[in-house]
C-alpha cells in the first residue's frame, strides 16, 4: 500500500506513424493515468486509432512507447500483447467464422482466464457460446471484442471507440462494463459520445492532424463548452 | 455404362491427386496470401524418398509401400516448414519476391532432381494388387484409383478435424479471416505459418508417392506437371478454401477424362475453359471469400 507509483504505466514519446507514405500521426507526447480512465479525444480523422495501433505495433512507427517502465517500440505487436496489453479495436473485428466461445478461447492467455468475470459482465455472451461471431447484433460482437481484453489480466488496456454505432441502451452497457474495468486495470480510451466520456474519464488528451493539442483534465475540457467545440467540433 | 463407371473413379482419382497438392496451395494462400510455386517441388521429392526407401526395401510388399508414403509425408513436410522457415518467413508481406523465390526454388529444384535422379522417368514397383483391377457395374477398375481416393479423404478428414479441434486450428482459421487481429491477441502467428506449411507440404509429399503408382514412374517434372492443375483447382474453388479445393479437384479431374474419351483428348483445354468460365462468372471461385 505504501509503494510509490514512479513511471506511468503508458507513455509514449514523439511517436509518429505513417500509412502508405502519409504521416498520420505526428511527434506525439503524453502520459496516461496509471489507474482510471484515459481519454483519446478529437474529430474523425485526426489520428486517434493510428495511434493505437502504432502503439501496438500494427503499422509502422517511430518514437518510444513505453509499457511499465519498458520500451515496446521494437517489439512485434504479440510480444507487446503479452506484456499485459489488452486492445479492443474498432469496429470490434471479431472473428466472424469463429463462435462466440472460440473468439475467447483464442483470446485466452493466462492458464487462469476471468471467465467468470466475463459471465458476470455479459451473460448473454455465455447463452451464445456456439453461436457464430458474425451472425451477433453490433453491440454483442462489441461484448465479444471486450471479452477478449478482459478475459486476461492486463496491466492495460487499449479501447476504441467501443460505442460506436450501438443503440443507447447497449452503450450504458458497455459504458458500464468498462467502469468496472477500469476499477482495476488502467484504460486509454478513444471515444466520441462525450456523456460516455464524462462519466469515465480523468484525463483527456485532444489530437488534431495527428498531434496533441490538449492534455489535461477530462472535466476542465468538457465543462469548457467554447473549448470543446473548438477541439471536438461539438458542444 | 461400365465406360462412364471407369472415367467417373478414375478422374476421382486423378481429382485426390489435385486435392493433396491444392489443399496445401489453399491453405497456405489462405493464411499468408502466398502462391506458393514451390510446392510442386515437395510432391517431387516426397516421390523419390517413396521410391528410394522401396528400391531398398521389397517394392511388392504392403509394408514397403506405407513405409514410402509415410516417408514421403515427412520428407514433404520437413522441406516445407524449412522452406517457410528459411526463405518465406523473411518476405513477409512482400508478395512480388515470395513469388520470385518460389519459382525460382521450383526451378532449381527440377535441376537438383535431374542432377541427382537424372531426367529419365524411373520405374516404380508396387505391391500386385495396385496393377489388378476389380469390377464394379461391369467396369474394370484399376485398384489404384482406390488407394488414391482413400487417401485424399483420409488427408481431407485429417485436415478439417485439426482445424477444428486444435489450438494451432483455431489460430488458422482466425488467421485465414484477420491475421492482424490474431496477433493483437497475443499470439505469434508466424509458427501457424510454419505448420502450415508442414501440412501442405506432407499432403504433397504423400501425393508424390501416390502419384508415381497412379503413373507408375517418378521423375523430376512430376511434381510441376500437377502443381499445374492444382494451381486451377484452387482458383475454381476458390483461394483459400478448403472445401472448395475438394469440390474443385473431382469436378476438374473428371472433366479432364470426359472431355478425353468423349470429345477426342480435349480434357485439358476443357479445365482452362471451365477456369476461364468460372473467372468470369464468378471471380472469388466456387467458395471463395468476396474482396
Ligand atoms: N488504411 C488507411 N489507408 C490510408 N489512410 C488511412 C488509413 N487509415 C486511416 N487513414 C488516414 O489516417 C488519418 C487518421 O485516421 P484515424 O487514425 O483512423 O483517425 P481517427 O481514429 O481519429 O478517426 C485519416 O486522415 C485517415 O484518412
Ligand atoms: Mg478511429
Amino acid at each position: 500500500m505504501t509503494e510509490i507509483v514512479t513511471e506511468s504505466i503508458l507513455s509514449v514519446a514523439g511517436l509518429s506513424a505513417s500509412i502508405a507514405g502519409q504521416q498520420v500521426v505526428e511527434d506525439v507526447s503524453f502520459e496516461m493515468l496509471p489507474v482510471g480512465v484515459t481519454a483519446l479525444l478529437g474529430r474523425n480523422g485526426v489520428g486517434k486509432t493510428s495511434t493505437l495501433r502504432a502503439i501496438m505495433g500494427l503499422i509502422e512507427r517511430s518514437g518510444e512507447v513505453t509499457i511499465a517502465g519498458q520500451r515496446v517500440d521494437r517489439e512485434p505487436t504479440h510480444r507487446i500483447v503479452q506484456r499485459g496489453v489488452g486492445y479492443v479495436p474498432e469496429d470490434r473485428e471479431v472473428f466472424s467464422s469463429l463462435t462466440v466461445a472460440e473468439n475467447l478461447r483464442l483470446a485466452e492467455r493466462d492458464s487462469s482466464p476471468n471467465r467468470q468475470l466475463i459471465h458476470e459482465l455479459f451473460p448473454d455472451l455465455t447463452d451464445r457460446a456456439g453461436q457464430l461471431a458474425g451472425t451477433l447484433s453490433g453491440g454483442q460482437q462489441q461484448m465479444v471484442s471486450l471479452a477478449r481484453a478482459l478475459v486476461n489480466d492486463n496491466r492495460v488496456l487499449l479501447v476504441d471507440e467501443p460505442t460506436k454505432g450501438l443503440a443507447p441502451l447497449i452503450v450504458m452497457d458497455v459504458a458500464k462494463a468498462l467502469e468496472r474495468a477500469a476499477q482495476t486495470v488502467p484504460v486509454l480510451l478513444v471515444e466520441q459520445n462525450l456523456q460516455v466520456v464524462r462519466m469515465l474519464a480523468e484525463k483527456a488528451i485532444v489530437l488534431e492532424g495527428g498531434r496533441v493539442v490538449y492534455d489535461g483534465s477530462a472535466e476542465e475540457l468538457l465543462s469548457n463548452e467554447a473549448l470543446t467545440k473548438e477541439l471536438l467540433g461539438v458542444a | 455404362m461400365s465406360t462412364i463407371i471407369l472415367l467417373l473413379i478414375t478422374g476421382l482419382g486423378l481429382g485426390a491427386l489435385y486435392f493433396l497438392v491444392a489443399s496445401g496451395l489453399s491453405l497456405i494462400y489462405g493464411l499468408m496470401g502466398v502462391l506458393n510455386f514451390a510446392h510442386g517441388s515437395f510432391l517431387t521429392l516426397g516421390a523419390f524418398a517413396g521410391w528410394e526407401l522401396a528400391r531398398r526395401m521389397d517394392g511388392s510388399s504392403w509394408g514397403t509401400l506405407i513405409a514410402s508414403l509415410v516417408l514421403g509425408m515427412a520428407v514433404g513436410a520437413f522441406v516445407a516448414a524449412a522452406t517457410e522457415f528459411l526463405l518465406i518467413r523473411r518476405l513477409y508481406n512482400r508478395h512480388i519476391e515470395q513469388v520470385l523465390v518460389t519459382v525460382g526454388l521450383a526451378l532449381a529444384s527440377v535441376a537438383l532432381f535431374e542432377g541427382i535422379w537424372g531426367t529419365d522417368a524411373i520405374y516404380v514397383t508396387a505391391p500386385e494388387w495396385l496393377s489388378q483391377t476389380t469390377e464394379i457395374l461391369g467396369a474394370r477398375v484399376p485398384n489404384d484409383r482406390f488407394l488414391m481416393i482413400g487417401a485424399a479423404v483420409l488427408v481431407l478428414l485429417g485436415i478439417v478435424a485439426f482445424l477444428r479441434y486444435t489450438r494451432f486450428g483455431l489460430i488458422i482459421r482466425a488467421g485465414v479471416e484477420n491475421r492482424s487481429m490474431v496477433t493483437a491477441l497475443g499470439i505469434d502467428v508466424r509458427k501457424a505459418f510454419t505448420v502450415v506449411f508442414a501440412i501442405g507440404g506432407a499432403a504433397a509429399g504423400l501425393g508424390g508417392v501416390l502419384a508415381s503408382h497412379y503413373f507408375g514412374y517418378v521423375s523430376p517434372q512430376l511434381g510441376g506437371s500437377l502443381l499445374i492443375f492444382a494451381f486451377i483447382v484452387t482458383v475454381i474453388g476458390g483461394l483459400g478454401s478448403l472445401a472448395g479445393a475438394a469440390i474443385a479437384s473431382v469436378v476438374v479431374a473428371v472433366l479432364q477424362q470426359f472431355a478425353n474419351y468423349f470429345w477426342g483428348g480435349t480434357g485439358d483445354l476443357m479445365v482452362v475453359l471451365l477456369l476461364a468460365v468460372v473467372l468470369l462468372v464468378r471471380p472469388t471461385g466456387i467458395l471463395g471469400k468476396k474482396a
